[in-house]
């Protein structure tokens, strides 16, 4: 069994817009904040992963490096929809664990657009949006609620809920893009983007980054960092698993479980050992179906979860503390790392008026995909060192 | 309505049009596991043979399995819209718009039978050959069934 790995340094931009930055601007002013927090320097990194979506190609960790210090350290760019950040942290902890570091960066960073994601052209200008049903984010996790209400008979009021309990949290979150209350009158009444979900149910396109620093057990020892350390109890990703309609409907519900079932195996900890979550919640939709999918409550019993207020602060298992993508935003690639950072902030006891006491054990997911492209899961579990 | 679409261009892959213009939505079938999909594959998804996939026509009757009803979409795209998701009865699920039935959750009740029709889009290719898709329809009772 190899040694433990440990988060020893990890930050975040306030998320929001940052027309004026570049987008390796941002991500090295993540790094710089994470390695500050762990008082080290790029000198010290030995390899660089970085999380990116919309830019894939444009080498954004080369160009983070050219920031903030060109020590020539091996550099991975990870895309892999909305877990790329999580892909790139994943893949520091791998070369960690492994025993080929000691020391990486894990970066998340995406520059966004304002409304929908994608277009609805085609290369032969033919345009499906409208014809072959529909390819909007809104849509694909609209229809995820709708099979969740058709099978449990859950329900709009209940679906809306979710963003009013993660719109409160985020006023507790002076990292997060929005933080105001929205009761449940105006959350319903707010424009309906895809049934049900309006779009106060939908998470904002923002701007952002957010850096890890991933170490060594014999490393954190010899810096005497252990105080802080965050353990890595689990690391496990997953892609798209066969379900018999897939090429109708993405699955995020199996992809999600596999990932969580082989994450609570790897820690040794089911999820009655969870005390708090930061989960995908890109559309109240998603939250809701993720309960389940993370074994917090039994099948069905979702919706009785938010009724109840058993994941709201205070609650028996808070989930996004931070406001969630629904408030704090979501910049993709940053995404994942982000969470892992709220996460953490409450294990160290760091994390001021929104804190969960004596928080031991939290959970980060997200995941990514696309209709008939496919998915990405990651999950982590996070133990106070 | 015309049922020969000889010189249309399909709007999807999975659209074909046979030699007798009539379009139909190509799939394939694993013999081993029994899965239908839409389109073709190397190998099964579900049970990953390679030698036992074979090239069906999927059906064109089906049932409502879930939807959401569209309201914001990309510019210049028409709201609201049903984008459904069909379980077909012979096999495969699709998703697609459904069309002739009004968009309001009270009146898309679970499972309701719809069949699979094929019509001009409305948009045109290069060369301004129109486009033909597959839509989803409420289910015409059987006697009142006079084209494909």
């Amino acid at each position: 069994m190899s040694e433990d790995v440990y988060i020893v340094g990890i930050d975040m931009t306030p998320f929001g817009r940052y027309p004026n930055r570049t987008t390796a601007q941002l991500g090295a002013e993540a790094a710089l904040l994470a390695l500050d927090d762990a008082g080290l320097t790029i000198q010290d990194m030995q390899a660089l992963y970085c999380g990116n979506q919309l830019q894939a190609f444009m080498m954004i960790g080369q160009q983070i490096l050219h920031e903030i210090g060109e020590t020539g350290i091996p550099v991975v760019n990870t895309a892999n929809a909305c877990a790329s950040g999580g892909t790139a942290f994943r893949e520091g902890y791998f070369a960690v664990k492994g025993g080929m570091y000691d020391l990486v960066l894990a970066v998340g960073v995406e520059q966004m657009g304002r409304g929908l994601l994608g277009a609805a052209g085609r290369g032969d200008g033919f345009i499906e949006e409208g014809v072959i049903g529909s390819m909007t984010t809104p849509a694909m996790f609209s229809q995820i609620g709708m099979e969740h209400h058709r099978k449990y008979g859950t329900t709009f009021e209940q679906f809306a809920k979710i963003a009013v309990k993660n719109h409160h949290h985020s006023t507790f979150n002076p990292k997060a893009m929005s933080r105001r209350e929205t009761p449940l009158e105006e959350v319903m009444a707010s424009e309906m983007i895809s049934y049900p979900n309006t779009k106060l149910m939908c998470s904002i396109n923002v701007d952002g980054a957010a850096a890890a620093i991933i170490a060594s057990e014999k490393k954190v020892k010899e810096l005497g960092l252990m105080g802080r350390a965050i353990r890595v109890r689990a690391s496990q990703m997953t892609s798209t698993p066969f379900t018999p309609r897939q090429d109708a409907i993405t699955d995020f519900n199996l992809t999600t479980r596999n990932a969580a079932n082989a994450a609570y195996e790897q820690a040794g900890v089911g999820p009655q050992d969870v005390q708090l979550i930061e989960l995908h919640d890109c559309f109240a939709t998603a939250e809701m179906v993720h309960y389940e999918n993370l074994g917090i409550c039994g099948e069905g019993e979702a919706g009785m979860m938010v009724d109840t207020g058993a994941t709201a602060m205070g609650g028996r298992i808070p989930v996004n503390l931070s406001g969630g993508l629904l408030s704090k935003g979501h910049p993709l690639g940053a995404t994942g790392i982000a969470n892992l950072y709220e996460i953490s902030l409450h294990l160290r006891g760091e994390a001021g008026a929104r804190q969960v006491e004596n928080a031991k054990i939290g959970l980060t997911h997200v995941v990514g995909g696309m209709t008939g492209l496919g998915t990405a899961c990651v999950v982590h579990v996070l133990e106070k060192a | 309505m015309a049922s020969d679409f000889s010189g249309f261009l399909p709007a999807a892959p999975v659209i074909r049009i046979g030699d007798d213009g009539r379009p139909f939505i190509a799939g394939s079938r694993c013999s081993n596991c029994g899965n239908t999909f839409p389109g073709e594959r190397m190998a099964c998804s579900a049970c990953c043979r390679r030698d036992t996939i074979e090239a069906v026509r999927l059906g064109t009757k089906g049932k409502l399995y879930n939807y959401t009803i569209v309201h914001r979409s990309y510019p210049g795209v028409k709201v609201p819209f049903v984008a459904a998701i069909v379980d077909l009865d012979e096999g495969g699920s699709l998703r697609g718009t459904l069309l002739e039935a009004e968009p309001d959750p009270a009146k898309l009740p679970p499972d309701m039978p719809v069949d699979v029709v094929f019509r001009d889009t409305g948009q045109t290719g290069p060369e301004g050959k129109p486009f033909v898709s597959y839509f989803f329809v409420p289910a015409q009772p059987a006697q009142a069934q006079g084209e494909a």
